[in-house]
């Protein structure tokens, strides 16, 4: 049996408290095991940045157990929890949040900083990583000399640097036009093809559809849950680095 | 992360808006600078006290009238009670031992004329030992002789600051006239420039004989002081004693309490002075700290706001993996930056500043390295204090609120 990613059982997340409490998500159980590649899908108000944020080790779960390869994330300090998602967590967002003014590098490095790895291995890994993205010839470049595209492609770079246990993308393509998008699907199947395990929140089923599998969520529950439906495959790398 | 990195970011955020950041370093600029400029202002008066009083000599003692109290009444109008024979008696009696000589005084301001120029300085009636007591020298002419004294004769010894302003700088005055209270004088000597400034000038004075001073210009009978010079400074107690008790007897005065006259040595005029400008001084300093704390405030508000414009870059940082400490480090990196950089100009500025105070006041000029290591110090101080608060604001973000702001 495959190794367990995200193991979550009987999550629970309420804000406020008394008259005022509103439960955004009453019941969840999920598990996602190494080497999948998970599209979550819903409109909105149904939960999915709660359990987002609650995956990516940005919120607490209210009640329940989650736990994040193999490590329980319940009742953390803030600086535990920044180290777990500096470890475990590839953060992607819809609006890249690169550091601005930063070159492309200097971006990727920043995880790096934090875990206080070495300057030069840090380089290093940095450059291969904007390789694999397809940027190696713009490593220099600030993000606004980098089109919505490429910025994600940065990011997803950043996002490899200390070799996480998951990728965990918010609406990766909200912001970059359709041919741009398909682009990041390629890398997101590419790396999952090498075993990297990813979840994807979006509410574009055409996107979601690179996934492996998608799951429904409708006010806080799991409402579908398939797997094996056909996977979009349309190009491979090759055709990135020739599209530049 | 090292703090080299932490310098080379804070430095980056800073010139992304550099009318900002210069503004808010202005203030830090103005109150550094002012520190630096106002103590210096305040040593240096201070120096200029102490070397003024230090020529004069240590071995003078100065007798100045007080008023008296009688039956719990204290004198009123002008202090009366020093008179030429005083002066004679501490020279002449035979239970004083230890005195070199005395220089009875009576000064007084007016205005004086010469040609077409006019001044008002101080006039000082002396007699001949006015030169041995208070270590005056001439650089042309003749001092004030006993015949002048007991002539009443209309004769006059300028200070050169007086020279200058009668007759313009360069010219020889002697032999010529002057006029002082309407009655003419002949100029018969010039002094050697002491230096002071301001209205303790020792270099703008006009010298007269006593005798004349005292009946022919102002028409009075006393002393506005009498200097006694021992013939060591390591008796100027006994000395005091030995005047002190002569003149309570002279004066038909037995407590010591009730005395109308004091007498001050060289070292109690200096601790006074000392204490004056050392009040001046922190005055001075209390202006500055309070221009330097609205500096601060300022720092403390463009940190806020940066903290604010930042928000989603926190969170950012944050979910990449971050520690408070980490942010916490990053902020008040950059608010040192703005107070350090800052300080360093104001030092300049202060400097530059109290430069040109000296030119003005011809006074001498020097750099006071412990008020410069003082306002490195405050300056940091000043942006780890008022940096705090909006890092550990921005360390305390929550990651999903900051990634969510708009």
């Amino acid at each position: 049996m495959a190794k367990p990613i995200i193991e979550v059982s009987h999550l629970v997340k309420s804000y406020g408290t008394g008259d005022l409490e509103t439960t955004v998500i009453p019941d969840m159980s999920l598990r996602i095991d190494e080497g999948e590649f998970v599209a979550i899908m819903g409109p909105s108000g149904s939960g999915k940045s709660t359990l987002m944020h609650i995956l990516g080790a940005l919120d607490l779960p209210t009640s329940g157990t989650y736990l994040l390869d193999g490590e329980n994330v319940e009742k953390l300090t803030d600086d535990q929890l920044a180290d777990i998602r500096n470890r475990k967590i590839g953060f992607i967002f819809q609006a890249y949040n690169l550091l601005p003014r930063t070159s492309a590098i200097d971006n990727v490095i920043v995880p790096m900083e934090y875990a206080g790895i070495p300057d030069d291995k840090a380089i290093e890994k940095a450059k291969k990583l904007l390789e694999l993205v397809g940027l190696g010839e713009r490593m220099d470049y600030p993000p606004n000399k980098l089109s919505g595209g490429q910025q994600q492609r940065v990011a997803i770079a950043r996002s490899l640097a200390m070799d996480p246990a998951m990728l965990l993308a918010d609406e990766p393509t909200g912001n970059i036009a359709s041919a741009q998008a398909e682009e990041v699907m390629v890398i997101f199947q590419k790396l999952n093809d090498q075993g990297r395990t990813i979840v994807m929140i979006t509410h574009e089923p055409d996107i979601a559809e690179h996934a492996k599998r998608i799951i429904h969520i409708k006010d806080g529950r799991i409402i579908n849950d398939s797997r094996g439906h056909k996977r979009r495959i349309i190009r491979d790398m090759s055709s990135i680095k020739n599209n530049k | 992360m090292k703090l080299l990195k932490f310098i080379k970011t804070g430095i980056r955020n800073l010139t992304m808006n550099k009318m900002r950041t210069g503004l808010a370093m202005l203030g830090i600029v103005i109150g550094i600078g002012s520190v630096i400029a106002l103590i210096s202002m305040g040593e240096s008066s201070k120096r200029s006290v102490q070397s003024q009083i230090q020529s004069i000599g240590s071995n003078l003692l100065t007798v100045s009238p007080t008023r008296s109290t009688t039956g719990g009444i204290r004198g009123m109008g002008t202090v009366q009670t020093l008179t030429y024979d005083d002066a004679e008696a501490i020279m002449s009696s035979a239970k004083i031992t230890t005195v070199k000589s005395v220089s009875p005084e009576y000064s007084s301001r007016s205005q004086v004329t010469a040609g077409g120029n006019n001044t008002n300085t101080t006039i000082i009636g002396v007699t001949p030992d006015y030169t041995e007591v208070r270590k005056l020298t001439l650089t042309s002419g003749v001092f004030i002789t006993s015949e002048n004294i007991s002539a009443t004769s209309k004769v006059a010894v300028l200070g050169p600051t007086t020279v200058e302003d009668l007759f313009g700088s360069g010219a020889n005055p002697v032999g010529q006239s002057i006029r002082i209270n309407g009655k003419t004088f002949t100029v018969i000597g010039v002094t050697k420039a002491k230096g002071g400034s301001g209205m303790d000038n020792t270099d703008d004075r006009i010298y007269i004989p006593l005798t004349t001073a005292q009946k022919q210009v102002f028409g009075v009978k006393y002393l506005s002081s009498i200097a006694v010079e021992a013939t060591s400074d390591s008796i100027m107690n006994k000395t005091a004693n030995q005047v002190g008790e002569l003149l309570l007897s002279r004066h038909k005065i037995s407590e010591v309490a009730n005395a109308d006259f004091r007498i001050m040595s060289q070292s109690d005029i200096l601790a006074t002075a000392t204490a004056v400008t050392g009040t001046f001084t922190s005055m001075l300093a209390g202006v500055a700290a309070i221009s330097l704390i609205v500096g601060g405030i300022g720092i403390m508000n463009i940190m806020l706001m940066s903290v604010t414009e930042r928000t989603r870059e926190i969170g950012l940082r944050k979910a990449l993996g971050a520690k408070k400490k980490t942010i916490i480090l990053q902020f008040l990196v950059e608010s040192i930056i703005l107070t350090f950089v800052g300080g360093i100009i104001g030092i300049i500025f202060g400097i530059i500043a109290f430069y040109i105070y000296t030119k003005i006041n011809s006074s001498t000029f020097f750099i006071s390295i412990s008020s410069v290591a003082l306002a490195f110090l405050v300056s940091a101080g000043i942006g780890i204090v008022f940096g705090w608060y909006p890092a550990r604001r921005a360390a305390n973000l929550q990651p999903i609120e900051a990634l969510r702001y708009e």
